[in-house]
């Protein structure tokens, strides 16, 4: 497996990092956060996104997308995760083209993967039925009633939920897990606006006999799980690359404030107890590095160890941000918990991204299940 | 077929002619092969084994043809490797010629003194020890006192080292030593090649907490040695032995993911959940005990996150062509103390069953544990402790303040 940058994913981090330096610098998230939008993101930003092709990563090119695969997104996440850059690029780009691409039909890949590509069209993945992640859908239910079916129940923490154009909700059918093209204007839908700390686009969603056509199935009814499994490791893995970035970034601007900051007529980065705390994060980065790029690279090269290796990166950079982001806080001292320092935001973020699709407790479980213990 | 492919095949053919039965056969606690001029081997095949590598300069594969290396590139190096391990060969050669002083010597030594010395590294035919470390002078090298005076073709060297490793067992050592002021305390410092086959050099084993001596103090009383044995300048012994150091670091590091035989583990399942679950309560395959089985994970994923890094390490410095670098650091402080971890959890799992000294109902597995669980707390001091390391990449890597 290969643990170096290809070519094309070295393009496009280069590409994004100037993107994300120019236009959407941490003042850029503070604005949107500032400001009265509701959507939490500025779709001027995105449609820019989408001219640079960044909407499209993972959609075929039959498609409108340039089909350059997970690594490769992978590389975009992780240089708007240090700016902290809000963005649908997660939930729409990574979470709705995966789904659409591996389920759909063409006439359903027609109608929304283009759109995509170009901008126009949002989406969200509603999955989660409760604060922790789990993996099985349990309590939303999809009972058919003639050529339609009637969905009912409540999902959480549904990330874009409030804004999405396009819902994709998985549910609980008479054999197994189904899922579906849901409408964000369809009748019987509750779209509550949950806020979180890291002030990014979250929602909660009740379903009250929410009625589904057939063409809005999408894939087979009973039969999705499989790929629900495997669409949950492609957003495990694009998660870890935005974190890891936002570690990276987090770091930098600690080690930098270490470098300026003088008491006793000293930097403070010449304090050992601080130095070696700084040293151990450095070294924590390093394995998250190569976890997060064997996770990505994964899925391409088809290798059959792709949830235990998927595992090992979130699990990884979930403890690693988390250590880096208290850490942060910490050595910078008063200022470190005021919010005009970015530090506190990368604190905020941290926390919301462990959580998302199982934090390191989850997967270090997972992972020992996976090896058989 | 391409080249390296040819050399695949060539070296599987080569392999499976040459490398003898009992060496395909896994490592035994005695089976080790270290050289030297008294070296013993506890079956012929080792020697048979060590000495047609050793003529294919295959003990030291990168090393350049001319003074007895295989000269592979990256890759083909690779390919060994990886042909070794699917035969499942036994490393012929454990040496500190190998892993330290050789590769100081490649990048240090005279054209004459890499004729002499590197051949019989190679070979196994000399076996090394590293005398840097003295009494006063551990964590602060620089600070050491062993002296070397000059007289007519030969220098005269007094003075004493410690935590010397296998010295009593070895027929060369590779030492600092100062041949100027001691003050400032890096510049007066010397890199020599002493041979230990004389009276003015004595060794005396020290004995460890885990019961085994593979160290010992070594005293120099007006030691003999040839001017010709100085490697590099006079007083610039320190850049040498910096140099070599890198070397020994990255040797260390790459042992925090060897360890214990009992839990080293196959490609995706756990020697470490294995040997726990003989101790433990087991329900429908998993570890009963939460907070152990969560433990075990952390560690396993360390594991296999340390090799990746390693790996990724690896490949990114192949086209650079640089050396170990003050990276390394990294891995070995990550290397040893998760090392340390590890035994830790099986003595956690294992219970008193991991605390025996000898008899009693231990099996010998067991006993084994215990004493490796011991020596893994010298891992994070040998070869610079992770004190040492902390400030070597909080100053050199990420250039925090002095
Ligand atoms: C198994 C083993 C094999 C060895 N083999 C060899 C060998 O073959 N040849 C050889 O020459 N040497 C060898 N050594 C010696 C080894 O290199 C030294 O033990 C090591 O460098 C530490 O020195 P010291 O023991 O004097 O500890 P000290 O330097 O006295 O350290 C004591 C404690 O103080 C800490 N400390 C010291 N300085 C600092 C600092 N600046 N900042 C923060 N903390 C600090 C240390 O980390 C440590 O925790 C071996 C050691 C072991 C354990």
């Amino acid at each position: 497996m290969s643990l170096v940058l290809s070519e094309t994913a070295a393009f496009l981090q280069d590409q994004t990092q100037r993107f994300a330096r120019e236009k959407t610098p941490t003042s850029h998230f503070r604005s949107v956060r500032d400001s009265e939008n509701p959507e939490c993101f500025d779709r001027e930003i995105w449609k820019q996104m989408a001219e640079q092709g960044l909407s499209g990563i993972l959609i075929p090119e039959e498609y409108g997308g340039s089909n350059f695969g997970l690594s490769g997104i992978g590389v975009v996440l992780q240089e708007l995760g240090r700016t902290l850059t809000p963005s649908p690029l997660f939930a729409t780009a990574v979470l709705g083209v995966s789904l659409i691409t591996k389920l759909g039909s063409d006439e359903q890949k027609k109608k929304y993967l283009p759109e995509i590509a170009n901008g126009n069209l949002t989406c969200c993945f509603a999955f989660e039925e409760g604060p922790r992640h789990n993996p099985n859908v349990s309590e939303v239910t999809a009972e058919k009633n003639g050529d339609k079916f009637l969905i009912n129940g409540k999902k959480f923490f549904v990330v874009d939920g409030s804004f999405a154009d396009v819902i994709i909700i998985a549910a609980k059918s008479s054999k197994g897990s189904s899922l579906f093209l849901v409408d964000k204007n369809s009748e019987g839908l509750e779209i509550k606006e949950a806020k979180m700390v890291d002030s990014r686009n979250s929602a909660n969603m009740i379903f009250t006999n929410v009625e589904i056509n057939s063409e809005n199935i999408l894939g087979e009814i009973d039969n999705a799980q499989d790929t629900i499994e495997e669409v949950l490791d492609i957003a495990r893995a694009a998660i870890s690359a935005e974190m890891l970035g936002g570690a990276l970034e987090a770091f930098e601007i600690t080690i930098n404030y270490l470098k300026e900051r003088e008491q006793f007529g000293v930097k403070i980065g010449s304090f050992q107890a601080l130095q070696h705390r700084a040293a151990n994060m450095f070294t924590e980065l390093e394995l998250c590095k190569s976890c997060v790029l064997e996770s990505l690279s994964c899925f391409e090269e088809k290798s059959n160890d792709v949830p235990r290796i998927v595992s090992l990166a979130k699990a990884k950079v979930g403890e690693t941000f988390h250590l880096i982001s208290n850490e942060g806080v910490q050595m910078h001292g008063g200022v470190g918990v005021t919010d005009e320092y970015d530090i506190g935001l990368y604190l905020k973020r941290a926390r919301v991204a462990e959580q998302i699709f199982g934090n390191s407790e989850f997967h270090r479980n997972r992972y020992a299940e996976l090896t058989g213990y | 077929m391409t080249d390296l492919a040819l050399f695949r095949e060539e070296t599987r053919d080569w392999l499976e002619t040459n490398c003898p039965p009992e060496m395909r056969k896994p490592m035994t606690p005695h089976g080790m092969t270290w050289g030297g001029r008294n070296c013993k081997f506890s079956h012929p095949d080792q020697e048979l084994w060590l000495k047609r590598l050793g003529e294919k300069g295959w003990t030291a594969p990168t090393w350049p043809k001319e003074y007895g290396g295989g000269g592979l590139n990256y890759d083909e190096n690779k390919v060994l490797a990886e042909e070794m391990a699917n035969l499942g060969t036994r490393m012929p050669l454990a040496s500190f010629g190998l892993w330290m002083l050789g590769p100081a010597l490649l990048e240090y030594a005279s054209e004459e003194q890499k004729m002499e010395h590197i051949p019989k590294i190679i070979k196994g035919e000399i076996r090394w020890c590293q005398g840097y470390s003295e009494p006063g002078s551990g964590s602060d090298l620089a600070s050491l006192k062993t002296k070397a005076v000059e007289d007519g073709e030969n220098y005269i060297v007094n003075g004493q080292k410690v935590w010397t490793s296998y010295a009593n067992e070895c027929d060369m050592i590779f030492t600092l030593v100062r041949t100027g002021a001691q003050e400032p305390k890096h510049e007066g410092i010397s890199f020599l090649l002493i041979d230990m086959d004389q009276s003015g050099v004595e060794t005396k084993p020290i004995k460890l907490i885990s019961g085994a001596s593979p160290f010992c103090e070594t005293f120099f009383t007006d030691a003999v040695v040839p001017k010709k044995n100085l490697i590099h300048k006079l007083n610039k012994g320190w850049d040498v032995a910096k140099n070599l150091l890198q070397h020994e670091r990255k040797m260390l590091a790459s042992m925090g993911l060897g360890g214990s035989k009992a839990a080293s583990k196959g490609k995706t399942g756990s020697g470490l959940a294995t040997l726990s679950k003989k101790y433990v309560e087991v329900k429908e395959d998993k570890i009963v005990d939460e907070g152990l089985r969560q433990k075990i994970a952390k560690c396993d994923m360390n594991s296999h996150a340390f090799s990746l890094t390693l790996k990724r390490v690896s490949e990114e410095a192949k086209n650079s062509n640089n050396g170990p670098s003050a990276a390394t650091s990294i891995f070995k402080l990550y290397g040893s103390e998760h090392n340390k971890q590890k035994y830790e959890i099986m003595l956690e799992a294992m219970g008193s069953q991991a605390l025996g000294w000898e008899g009693g109902e231990f099996g010998p597995e067991e006993l084994a544990i215990t004493r490796e669980w011991l020596r893994t707390k010298a891992n994070s001091i040998e070869g610079g402790t992770s004190e040492v390391q902390l400030n070597v990449i909080s100053k050199r890597v990420l250039d925090l303040p002095q």
